[in-house]
């Protein structure tokens, strides 16, 4: 009989049971793949399951141990990977009819480096269609349901990744950040998520969306947890050309100091007011309030360009958007419709398009066009680059001022399925507070700092000059601590369990 | 400037993505909306603020010329929607009026 306390533990305590051989990768694999037959039928959490592959790795796993071999912090671990990372092994269909079934040929730099670091693999999760949306409703499978109330959201596009971490499913996933699809998740499950600088982990084989813009990072329930993964995922690949050839900061080590004293933060005046939940200010400033108490300096910044931040956003992404997906041209990979001798390839390509891309899709392809065509290039493209260049001038003045900014992560708590489909104007704001380092390139997280009166969890954002991911780290470490004593115990312990769920605290 | 249904059809083609009539008819007044939301974004784009196009300052990257490992034919044709002799099969590429 499994122990039922395994699926709710820190994957730090579960990687030193395992190397204290309290218990077998194998076991804690089985764990997690009979709470995902029991739950994803709710929660349609992850597209594809790889139970064969997931036991004969943790068996493996566990047979180098048992000889004695030296295996690094998470080996025997479980995980779950977002579906637009390659995996040679498992379907990568981005959540889009246009890649249904494709089994790509190699793998992605990060999960070379998650099965070289000893990770078990379980499957892949639901998200955005190519990451498209904030709310992983635009996946052509079907959305993903947040554990905490299954009428609502599990934030977007990694909604499968927060919605497994959060229903005890997988102790960590793997996710990609191009406008808030790791934090805006991670804020409205109770989850950690946490954005790299730019160039801190490699896009080698993540499908890209936005490339100046698509940073994949590390979902997880704790901060310490976070940490050992974002270690493992982090640093210098030669295939990315984009890749920082630096070392990584010491995360796991900022994650316990458990001291933020001395720390200058700045509360970002623009990311508040007309347009915010209380509840999500409430618990804001109560989390700031702790911070000033336990000795750091708080102060007010400005950045007033961030109200800018959105729109450029939305003329960015798009357009390149509109480059990258030029790829699925239906020649080389994925659907194929209308080759029935009739049509040119040109015909073919179109007619693929139109049946393989979802709405989402086809509006920003559309944008993106539009915003790149000549006559409207300069109006558009150019000056939404322009604000690009004023959102870091804001961030580097702040930086001058302070070690970290906070504001919440997502304006309001998890909305219901459906609420915003039909206002993209009103989805997109889901990502208010999350593009100003995504159009910056610098660091940024989510923590989870309390539920609203509803009982739906809100989290604070901490953002750090590029290469300091560190002191996301340090600060998320420390609230964490402090704010689970007030609690009694972890945020998640607070969700009310899911009728099927196995999972029980200890 | 607001968009039409034909001005979608013409960028649908642009885009290689072929939309029904209805298609263009519903995303014209939606698309509208967000261009003229994110059209406030040249109030502030003054003519001295250079364009920043990435987030960090970028070099070109080179590799030594060497031969590493990379895909067999086999595997990068395995995702093909079509294939024949080893080769990615694609429809006709020239138009019966080129």
């Amino acid at each position: 009989m499994t122990d039922a306390t395994l699926l709710t533990k820190p994957a730090h305590e579960l990687a030193a049971m395992l190397r204290a051989g309290e218990i077998t990768s194998e076991e804690l694999t089985r764990a997690h793949l009979e709470q995902i037959e029991a739950l994803n039928p709710t929660l349609n959490a992850f597209l594809a399951v790889d139970a064969d592959g997931a036991l004969a790795t943790a068996r493996a796993i566990d047979a180098r141990r048992a000889a004695g071999e030296e295996l690094g912090p998470l080996a025997g671990v479980p995980i779950a990977v977002k579906d637009n990372f390659c995996t040679r092994d498992l379907p990568t269909t981005c959540g889009s009819r246009m890649l249904e079934g494709w089994v790509p040929p190699y793998d992605a730099t990060i999960i070379t480096r998650l099965r070289d670091a000893g990770l078990v693999i379980l499957g892949k999760t639901n998200m955005d269609e190519f990451a498209m949306g904030s709310s992983t409703e635009t996946s052509a499978f079907g959305p993903t349901r947040n554990p905490w109330d299954i009428d609502r959201i599990p934030g977007g596009s990694g909604g499968g990744s927060s919605a497994a971490v959060a229903g005890f499913l997988a102790p960590l996933a793997v996710g990609s950040d191009t406008g808030g699809s790791i934090r805006q998740p991670g804020a409205v499950t109770g989850t950690v998520g946490v954005k790299p600088t730019y160039g801190g982990v490699s896009r080698f084989g993540v499908v890209a969306m936005a490339s100046s813009l698509d940073q994949p990072g590390p979902v997880a329930r704790t901060v310490l947890d976070a940490a050992l993964l974002h270690e493992v995922m982090a640093g210098h690949d030669p295939r990315d050309s984009t890749s920082i050839d630096r070392p990584v900061p010491a995360l796991a080590d900022a994650a316990r100091l458990r001291d933020v004293r001395g720390m200058r933060v700045g509360v970002v005046k623009e990311l508040g007011g007309e347009g915010y939940d209380v509840a999500v200010e409430a618990r804001f400033l109560e989390a700031v309030e702790l911070l000033k108490e336990a000795g750091a300096e708080v102060i007010e910044v400005s950045c007033p360009h961030f109200t800018y931040a959105l729109s450029a956003y939305y003329l960015i992404h798009p357009a390149e958007v509109s480059s990258n997906l030029a790829r699925f041209d239906a020649m080389r990979y994925g659907m194929r419709c209308g080759d029935d001798g009739t049509n040119g390839a040109e015909a073919v390509t179109s007619i693929t398009r139109g049946e393989g891309f979802g709405r989402e899709v086809k509006r920003r392809l559309i944008i993106g066009t539009h915003a790149l065509s000549s006559g409207y290039h300069d109006q558009y493209y150019g000056s939404a680059q322009k604000v690009r260049t004023l959102v870091a001038r804001d961030f580097d003045a702040a930086f001058e001022l302070c070690d970290v900014l906070v504001s919440p992560t997502t304006p309001t708590v998890a909305f219901k399925l459906g609420e915003r489909m039909n206002d993209p104007l009103a989805m997109y704001k889901a990502d208010l507070c999350t593009i100003p380092s995504n159009l910056a390139g610098n660091a940024s997280a989510s923590f989870p700092v309390g539920v609203s009166d509803e009982g739906l969890p809100i989290g604070l954002q901490v953002m750090a000059p590029p290469l300091a991911d560190d002191r996301l780290y340090r600060i998320g470490g420390w609230l964490e601590a402090v704010l689970e004593e007030t609690w009694g115990g972890p945020l998640l312990q607070q969700m009310k369990p899911l009728p099927e769920t196995k999972a029980v605290f200890a | 400037m607001a968009l039409t249904a034909d001005d979608v059809a013409r960028l649908a083609g642009l885009a290689r993505l072929h939309l029904t009539e209805a298609e263009c008819a519903e995303l014209a007044p939606e698309l509208d909306i967000i261009l003229s939301s994110v059209d406030q974004v040249a109030a502030v784009a003054r003519d001295d603020i250079p364009m920043m196009t990435h987030a960090l300052p970028l070099t070109n990257v080179m590799r030594d010329d060497v031969v590493t490992p990379s895909l067999t034919p086999e595997q990068a044709l395995s995702g093909a929607p079509a294939t024949e002799d080893g080769r990615f099969r694609v429809p006709q590429i020239l138009g019966e009026d080129a």
